[in-house]
């Protein structure tokens, strides 16, 4: 399949020294390789390994050249490239096949495919009004629809409505979008198989195989490795924006590929474990579902230990962060969730805070401050909406006056105790930065006193320094007032610094859940949704099954 | 990597009831006035004769202008309230051609073409403000017919006249008799039923003769080949894309701002064509009021035929044109006889208009919960 050996080929394209910066804040650096017609490369990484970045930079996305453009060169069959818009790449034959369906419900597969290139009649009325003016030819759409679909060897109703179409589906009629537009020589697929059932993955991946022998080349980003080293020819692995190997999929094994992606320095980690003993269980949640946009929970069952500091993790998409806003009643959610014992009536914000607990949101900016308020207000906020503090009661409760001493007290207790920088307790929450914001949300968390205090991204988009005091100062509230906090991040060193279990999700499911003292491989091969029984010394090394 | 929620309702099988159900929601606008009507017609105690020819003349009189909405929904740019700019460019048009004394046929087509570059200058206006407000093109459309209504007012009133500023209008019995300003009261004389009666039909049912405008009908009819022709071109294509996803089609390299204007600049021509239709019907054109409720009670119509803001067809229009008019004609009468009081049947026909508007806007929005809920079932896994 692959031209490689043929020194003569000019590469098809080719990465020469790409890097990044956005704001001053390096995404990617020194992206080499190159890519021969007819070979699949696949591109592996965390989220946030710069992935999108560098496919970005490619399909010429408008976000590249407004934050400065990028280093490096491009090459398209040797000749270097800079492209303004997608349009260009689409122009000099690269195809995206993105991660969210972009396909209209209301037409048909052959409408969809051939979105934009229908074919079209003459009529007379051309004369007068323009090209567009034009009758569609639908005999003739209807062909070319076939033809891309047989290419495929995928069967696919052409007059399926986008709507109605199964997900399976829904992706081959992407595909087949790519391959009509003739001169498509790579095709960028990102995440094609992610949202496909196991077999719908097989024919896709053997259908992926047949159009790399008609010549066209690919760029194959997945998180399921097994089909990466089962498709690609070559696999390159990014982390932290740097390429840290590239490698042929005979020489490699999936242990290998996970552990370079998510392989940090792990004896940096603080590895000082406490030991919990077998406390009662203070939340238990069976059969959750949550429909948060982009962060569906489709079945998540799991049980939060008191006292216990418990992580949620797994890639972006998944559905991690919607099991907090689940069970606060942020987004419509369903299952059976019990926090102390008794059962919690679920969609209703007000209930879940009165039953002591507190929620930290990942959405900082929208969901977790009024910006334009001062600090001893949002900090005291939720407690006077919820358990009447820093309200003075008069004529027996008839009227009710906020209580400005008691707020003023208790902000300036926090400003001290978390380092918050500020000119004073008045000051507005957005004059603040991202990490004293950060700060102020948790302060108002713990002013409700909670038993249960959920915690979603708390270290996102502030400084190093910042993030080691928040973590701290989670793990300080825990300690002091023996609070159960369930910690969501993306970040699973940050999980595995302060938590004492954490959980996997994926595909709206827990994969696993394990002690944050395990190795990072099994967590990284947990978030990619492979079988556990991938991990060689996981099995064997003991520990809690669930 | 966006979990699919909506595909999952597609595999998930919904039963007979459910689907009766759905149906019901689906067309509980219509339903609601058919059963409304079916009260209220025994009650008047009109003939059918008389109810029919009313009928057959109020379609004719209100299509053109209702089936002018259905492009810009067709783009998803929701009920365009902006056509009442395209009438007000369709009366400037009836003005020239009766002080100009063009009569019958040629007169109307005159004023069409008059009135075509106005209509499509405000209209173009008209899209690219709704290109800054997508999303609320309702209001913003809204908004902005009062807008030019107060730019109409000063032309007519000001720059119109004998001793006119800058427009010529000389016929003393369509100007103030301070020598400028359009009076508000015109009387059509030239182009009165030119089309109704260009093709004259009369049938006799023994008690009762029926009139159909027929020249009215065929030209309505072409406008209805016009629309199912349309949506078969490349731009009818492109429009019904960028209807369902702006995002999806401008990512396929469609130019999402120039359609969207191009279907607004179609829909106020098309409604000036329509108040000249309507206004050589009525015979009288009142120059200040005229226009201005003919967005509303045409948008009214169409929704009570079973449109929404985001669907459409040429079958809600003549629905909604009977079902709306048959409430206009038997409602006074029906008021009267029953509590008699002819002014509670009128109160009621301006509740029905505003009213539906507002019931209609809200069960979409209830209709769309619906729909949300029926897909999160797939979710549940019920």
């Amino acid at each position: 399949m692959s031209n490689r050996l043929d020194s003569a080929a000019t590469p098809l394209l080719t990465v020469d020294a790409v890097g990044k910066e956005f704001f001053g804040n390096r995404v990617l650096e020194e992206v080499n390789f190159s890519l021969y017609a007819g070979e699949i490369l696949g591109l592996v990484g965390e989220n946030g390994a710069g992935k999108s970045t560098l496919m970005n930079i490619l399909f010429g996305m408008p976000v590249i050249s407004q934050t400065g453009g990028y280093d490096g060169r491009i090459l398209i069959e040797g000749e270097e490239v800079r492209f303004s818009s997608p349009f260009d790449a689409i122009d000099a034959g690269i195809g995206m096949v993105h991660q969210e369906f972009s396909l209209l419900p209301g037409f048909t597969a052959t409408e969809n495919i051939l979105l934009n290139r229908e074919s079209t009649k003459y009529n007379p009325l051309v004369e007068v009004f323009g090209d567009r003016i034009k009758t569609l030819d639908r005999r003739d759409m209807r062909r070319r629809a076939d033809e891309a679909i047989s290419i495929l060897g995928f069967s696919i109703d052409p007059e399926a409505l986008g709507a109605e179409m199964p997900v399976g589906h829904k992706q081959f009629t992407e595909i087949a979008r790519e391959i009509d537009r003739k001169s498509t020589k790579l095709l960028v697929l990102d995440e094609p198989t992610a949202v496909l059932a196991e077999s719908e993955a097989e024919i896709l991946i053997k259908s992926l195989r047949g159009l790399a022998e008609r010549g066209i080349s690919m760029i194959f980003i997945s998180h399921r490795l097994q089909e990466v080293i089962d498709l690609c020819d070559e696999i390159i692995i990014l982390r932290d924006g740097r390429v840290v190997k590239e490698t042929k999929p005979a020489e490699t094994s999936i242990f290998q590929v996970a552990s370079l992606m998510v392989g940090r320095n792990v004896e940096a980690v603080s590895t000082e474990r406490r030991l919990m003993e077998e406390t009662e269980t203070i939340l238990d949640v069976q059969n959750l579902w949550v429909d948060m946009p982009g962060e569906t929970v489709r079945d998540v069952t799991f049980s939060v230990r008191k006292g216990e500091i418990f992580g949620v993790g797994g890639l972006a998409g998944q559905g991690k962060l919607g099991i907090a806003n689940g069970i606060m009643g942020l987004f419509p959610a369903g299952g059976n969730v019990t926090v102390k014992g008794e059962p919690l009536r679920l969609n209703d914000p007000a209930l879940s805070l009165s039953r002591d607990m507190a929620f930290v949101a990942e959405d900082r900016r929208g969901v977790g401050l009024l910006l334009d308020e001062p600090i001893d207000w949002n900090i005291a906020f939720t407690a006077m909406q919820v358990q009447d503090k820093f309200v003075r009661k008069i004529l027996g409760g008839l009227i009710k006056w906020r209580d400005d001493a008691a707020m003023r007290e208790v902000a300036l207790d926090y400003i001290n105790r978390l380092e918050i920088r500020c000119t004073g307790h008045r000051q507005r929450a957005v004059e603040l930065s991202g990490g004293n914001q950060q700060k102020v949300c948790l302060a108002k968390a713990f002013v409700v006193g909670p038993e249960i205090l959920f915690v979603s991204e708390p270290t996102r988009g502030i400084d190093i320094g910042a993030k080691r005091l928040v973590l701290d100062t989670i793990r300080q509230v825990n300690e002091d007032t023996g609070a159960t906090v369930i910690v969501t991040s993306s970040e699973l060193e940050e999980l595995r610094s302060v938590c004492d279990r954490i959980a996997i999700v994926d595909s709206g499911r827990i994969s696993g859940v394990r002690d944050a003292s395990r190795p990072a491989e099994e967590f990284g091969v947990l978030m990619l949704g492979e079988s556990p029984s991938l991990v060689p010394a996981a099995a064997t090394i003991g520990g809690e099954t669930f | 990597m966006t979990p699919p929620v909506k595909n999952d309702s597609a595999v998930h099988k919904f039963t007979g009831t459910e689907n009766v159900k759905h149906f019901l929601i689906s067309n509980s606008v219509p339903i609601i006035f058919i059963a409304l009507s079916a009260i209220a017609i025994p009650i008047s105690g009109f003939s059918a004769g008389y109810l029919i020819q009313e009928m057959l003349t109020r379609l004719a009189r209100n299509s053109f202008l209702v089936l002018s909405l259905l492009i810009p929904i067709m783009a998803g740019m929701g009920l365009n309230f902006g056509m009442v700019l395209g009438a007000m460019a369709g009366q400037i048009g009836l003005i020239f051609v009766t002080d100009w004394a063009v009569v019958g046929i040629p007169g109307m087509v005159l004023a069409a073409l008059i009135s075509m570059p106005i209509a499509a200058f405000l209209g173009f206006i008209c899209g690219s403000v709704l290109n800054k407000a997508k999303g609320r093109e309702m209001v913003t459309s809204y908004i902005l017919g009062f807008f030019i209504n107060g730019i109409y007012q000063f032309v007519v009133l000001y720059t119109m006249g004998i001793r006119g500023l800058h427009i010529p209008i000389t016929n003393p019995q369509l100007v103030l008799s301070r020598g400028f300003g359009i009076r508000n009261a015109i009387n059509l004389t030239g182009i009165r039923r030119a089309l109704d009666n260009a093709l004259p039909l009369t049938h006799n049912f023994g008690h009762f003769t029926i009139s159909i405008p027929l020249g009215t009908y065929v030209t309505i009819a072409a406008f209805c080949f016009f629309i199912v022709w349309f949506r078969r071109t490349k731009l009818g294509q492109d429009m019904r894309a960028i209807g369902q996803d702006m995002a999806v089609a401008g990512s396929a390299g469609i130019a999402v701002e120039r359609t969207r204007v191009i279907a607004i600049v179609i829909s106020t021509v098309l409604a000036a064509f329509g108040q000249i239709i309507f206004l050589q019907n009525i015979g009288t054109m009142n120059t200040y009021n005229s226009h201005e409720q003919t967005g509303m009670f045409s948008i009214a119509a169409l929704l009570i035929g079973g449109a929404t803001v985001s669907r459409a067809s040429i079958t809600n229009v003549f629905v909604g044109v009977t079902l709306f008019h048959m409430m206009f004609v038997v409602s006074p009468t029906a008021g009267k006889e029953l509590i008699g009081q002819a002014q509670l049947g009128e109160y009621f026909r301006v509740f029905v208009s505003y009213g539906i508007i507002a019931v209609a806007l809200v069960l979409h929005a209830w209709k769309r919960l619906q729909e949300r809920e029926r897909a999160r079932r797939g979710l549940r896994g019920e």
